[in-house]
């Protein structure tokens, strides 16, 4: 996905944020309101409670490729998935999905992730992998780089072929990184100097933990690349005892 | 399903052994990795751990470590670890930590199970620690005659010089002439065009040489304006510049030509000539040498030193062993000193007694290379009677020794050169030295005398300088103080622990730029061996020679002295390489080598060497200095 998010000076809360975190009991209460079978099994699986230590919490890096920033707009290209935990990320169990957008590719997105209209003319609808996807997510907590996109989006979609909203919590490595270079607007003295902020964009965020450069905009490789940035940030500042509560949203 | 893990793939193909792989094997092994992250300074694997991966370090830098906490290794970007407890019980042998933040590439054990079982090269790569590998090198001989294994590309100096068929003979003679060659190659002019615009040669018309000029041209009587295309040779015969030089003789025996254009895909890339098979030749070590004994003065000889060079370099060309080179380098600086002590007793006249010229040190050891210095020696007979002679010997060994200097062995600077009145003496004083050096030794006193234990005789009474060897030997095979002694100089110059990035890396975790291969490999080698070959009783000078007799003998543990011996050609091969390349370059030779000159094989087996040395020094201290 694009890495453009919003310049906050303050973090505020992106839908699909909750404002308390007590996400085990939220699960078993949509559990019982769900009506698609596919979205009540994944609440069945659960959620870990928030005094769970990092390193015991089943992860699972997403990265969705979309047609634009607007979930109500715009559409899903392709879905990218990498399990792990905080010891591992299991890439060679990594799943990639090219879906056919329910709204029409554009010329500019094109570019960006280089996928064409014939790749899609192939590609399936999103519900022919539902059950795959939440499969895949069930039980685990998604880790992303700017949860503006793939919570949303997959919530949008959900809404318009089942009817039916998803929520879960993520762990967001952009949140993550604004927590540290974005404490504080930018003083007078910045402003009148010109000092630019700290980027938080995913490339620029995994340089300063030493992580290699990975071309972007494939939605494994851009999983791949939110997993390792989550690993080198709680080695970094955090522990594997943190709970995970303190890096959910 | 597996995904397609792109810059994992990619990452592979710039690694070795990874690189190495065939596509298909590199994209399972993409799709079958794992990933870790360890922030710098925190521990990746100890001790004893069960280990179910491979790990390559995708960025940042590894150290590894011994189980008494020494460093082993220190890797970066594309270092593999954790392969010798893979290969034995699955359980990590070497601790690691990160160095700096890393991330880090899992490769489960299974694949690395199946990459080891259906791949030599990563096998190789991971498991043959380098000995194979080496004593493949090392036993490698080039004893065929070298014109059946040069490949004629060797001979070619120079584009080929063409010109078009409408030339004149004339235009011909100046061309040649100009160009300082005694061929042409004549061209079409349509294609003369067609080269000028893709910058390739197509179609050859024929060759012309001088010969033709003087039997088609000349002799005949014909004007000097007749077109070239009337007097060339037509019939072309070629050679394709892969062909061994001994083919392109043939070729022209069987045509009787002096010339051949030398093929590549089609298009000629130069000429050879007869003369260019008979300058090649002259670079032959036997060549040189016997040129050294038809030399009238110093100035002609020093003349030769330039041959000495291209011998040198073309030994290493050719793949020769350390052995190989060190000898025949030995055999030229022994003529060299051979010739310039028959062309000192014409000048001084015959000696008034008899004596042995010596050669010590690396040339005594046949271990010399293209950069060394002198270190001589004269055994004189015990008539000799100082007031009477030494005027005599002191001319003798000025003028061997000016007269080396000149031809490219500087002077010794520690003075061990028979110029020196200490180092000009009687038999009987000489063997009074190694008594005394033998019975009353102190590392101190040992220190500047080890190279007299590397003794060769050159000249004269050769029989003095075997008598004082087998004397010297069995006198210090018993002496258990000067063994301890010589064992204690062994190890004051040590290896380094390996490479890092490019960086030379010493046991505490220092980095240096270079490394002085002779100091901190070659010569301690060289010292440790003759600490044993002593001890064995050994009369041999050279090296592997020596190693020869003390696995024969049992001396030292089996398995241990072929390790040095392969250690030792590892370390003069980098070295004779190193300079061969500085030769070819029209550099100064050295011995420093800088790690970004060496390739990623050569520090891995340099690393390897320098683990046996310094195995090899432990050994030698417990082994001569223990309580």
């Amino acid at each position: 996905m694009m890495h453009l998010g919003p310049k906050l000076a303050k973090p505020h809360p992106l839908t699909g944020d909750q404002p308390e975190t007590n996400w085990p009991q939220r699960f078993s209460e949509l559990a019982q309101q769900a009506k698609d079978p596919r979205l009540a099994q994944y609440y069945k699986a659960g959620m870990v409670s928030p005094d769970t230590p990092i390193k015991d919490v089943p992860l699972l890096a997403i990265d969705f490729e979309t047609t634009g920033f607007n979930a109500l707009q715009d559409g899903i290209l392709s879905i990218g998935v990498v399990p792990m935990t905080l010891d591992r990320i299991y890439s060679n169990k990594a799943r990639h999905w090219l879906l056919k957008p329910k709204f029409h590719l554009t010329e500019s997105s094109v570019v960006i992730h280089g996928i064409t209209h014939s790749d899609i003319a192939a590609a399936p609808d999103i519900t022919t992998m539902l059950d795959e996807l939440l499969h895949c997510m069930a039980g685990s907590v998604a880790v992303v780089h700017f949860r503006g996109i793939e919570r949303p989006f997959l919530d949008a979609t959900m809404q318009d072929r089942l009817g039916e909203s998803i929520e879960f919590p993520v762990i967001d490595t952009m949140e993550l990184e604004a927590r540290l270079h974005r404490r504080k607007p930018p003083s007078l003295l910045d402003k009148l100097l010109g000092r630019q902020p700290v980027s938080i964009r995913l490339a620029d965020s995994r340089r300063r933990y030493g992580l290699p450069d990975y071309s972007p905009h494939h939605a494994v490789t851009d999983a791949l690349a939110s997993a390792e940035l989550l690993q080198a940030q709680v080695a970094d500042r955090f522990s594997p005892n943190t709970p995970v509560s303190e890096l959910w949203k | 399903m597996q995904i397609e893990q792109i810059e994992i793939l990619e990452f592979l193909k710039r690694h070795s052994p990874f690189q190495e792989l065939p596509e298909e094997t590199q994209v399972e092994v993409a799709s079958q990795i794992e990933i870790s992250y360890f922030k710098a300074g925190t521990p990746i694997l100890t001790f004893d751990q069960p280990l179910d991966a491979l790990y390559l370090i995708r960025s940042g830098a590894v150290e590894t470590y011994r189980r008494n906490g020494e460093l082993y290794n220190r890797l970066s970007e594309g270092g593999i670890f954790a392969e010798q407890g893979l290969l034995r019980s699955k359980k990590v042998r070497f601790p690691a930590t990160a160095l700096e933040d890393s991330l880090l590439y899992l490769i489960p054990a299974t694949l690395f199970d199946e990459l080891f079982d259906s791949h030599d090269v990563f096998a190789d790569y991971v498991m043959v620690s380098d000995e194979e590998r080496r004593k493949d090198k090392s036993q490698r001989q080039s004893d065929a005659n070298e014109l059946m294994i040069s490949k004629v590309d060797a001979l070619i100096g120079r584009e080929p010089v063409t010109l078009t068929i409408d030339a004149s003979a004339r235009d011909a003679a100046i061309m040649m002439q100009n160009e300082s060659v005694s061929s042409l190659l004549v061209l079409q002019p349509e294609t003369q065009a067609e080269a000028n615009r893709d910058g390739k040669i197509n179609l050859m018309a024929g060759i012309i040489t001088d010969r033709d000029i003087r039997n088609r041209l000349v002799a005949p009587g014909l004007a000097f304006d007749t077109p070239i295309g009337d007097i060339m040779t037509s019939e072309l015969v070629t050679i394709q510049h892969h062909q061994f030089i001994f083919e392109a003789m043939l070729l022209m025996l069987r045509h009787n030509v002096h010339h051949l254009p030398v093929m590549k895909q089609g298009r000629p890339i130069g000429v050879i000539a007869i003369s260019d098979i008979i300058r090649y030749e002259s670079k032959n070590s036997l060549f040189v040498v016997s040129s050294i004994f038809r030399q009238h003065s110093v100035a002609e000889l020093e003349a030769l030193s330039q041959d000495v060079k291209a011998c040198f370099v073309r030994m290493v060309n050719e793949d020769a062993n350390s052995h190989m080179i060190g000898s025949a380098m030995a055999v030229i600086g022994r003529s060299f000193k051979q010739r310039l002590l028959e062309l000192a007793e014409e000048q001084l006249g015959p000696p008034p007694v008899p004596y042995c010229f010596l050669a010590l040190g690396s040339m005594a050891r046949e271990e010399q290379l293209i950069v060394t210095d002198q270190d001589n020696a004269l055994i004189l007979h015990n008539d000799f009677d100082a007031k009477q002679h030494d005027a005599y010997f002191k001319q003798l060994a000025q003028f061997v020794c000016d007269g080396l200097a000149a031809c490219g062995y500087t002077y010794c600077t520690g003075e061990i050169m028979a110029t020196n009145p200490k180092w000009r003496q009687p038999l009987h004083v000489w063997q009074q030295y190694f008594r005394d050096w033998i019975d009353n030794p102190s590392p101190e006193r040992l220190l500047h005398s080890s190279i007299f234990f590397d003794l060769a005789g050159v000249w004269g009474k050769l029989e003095w300088a075997e008598q004082l060897n087998k004397e010297m030997v069995k006198h210090a095979s018993k002496s258990k103080r000067f063994l301890a002694s010589m064992a204690r100089n062994a190890l004051q110059r040590t290896p380094p622990l390996g490479f890092f990035k490019d960086f030379v890396m010493e046991n505490d975790g220092r980095q240096n730029n270079s490394l002085n291969i002779k100091r901190r490999g070659t010569a301690p080698l060289a010292d440790l061996i003759r600490v044993h070959a002593l001890a064995s009783g050994c009369e041999q000078q050279n090296s592997f020679q020596r190693l020869k007799h003390i696995i024969n003998v049992k001396l030292i543990p089996p398995g241990r002295a072929e390790d040095i011996r392969d250690a030792l050609e590892v370390i003069a091969m980098t070295r004779i390489r190193h300079q061969a390349i500085a030769l070819e370059a029209g550099e100064e030779p050295d011995n420093n080598v800088a790690p970004e000159h060496l390739s990623d094989f050569e520090r891995r087996n340099l690393k390897e060497a320098f683990q046996v040395l310094s195995n090899a020094q432990k050994y030698l201290k417990f082994r001569y200095q223990g309580s």
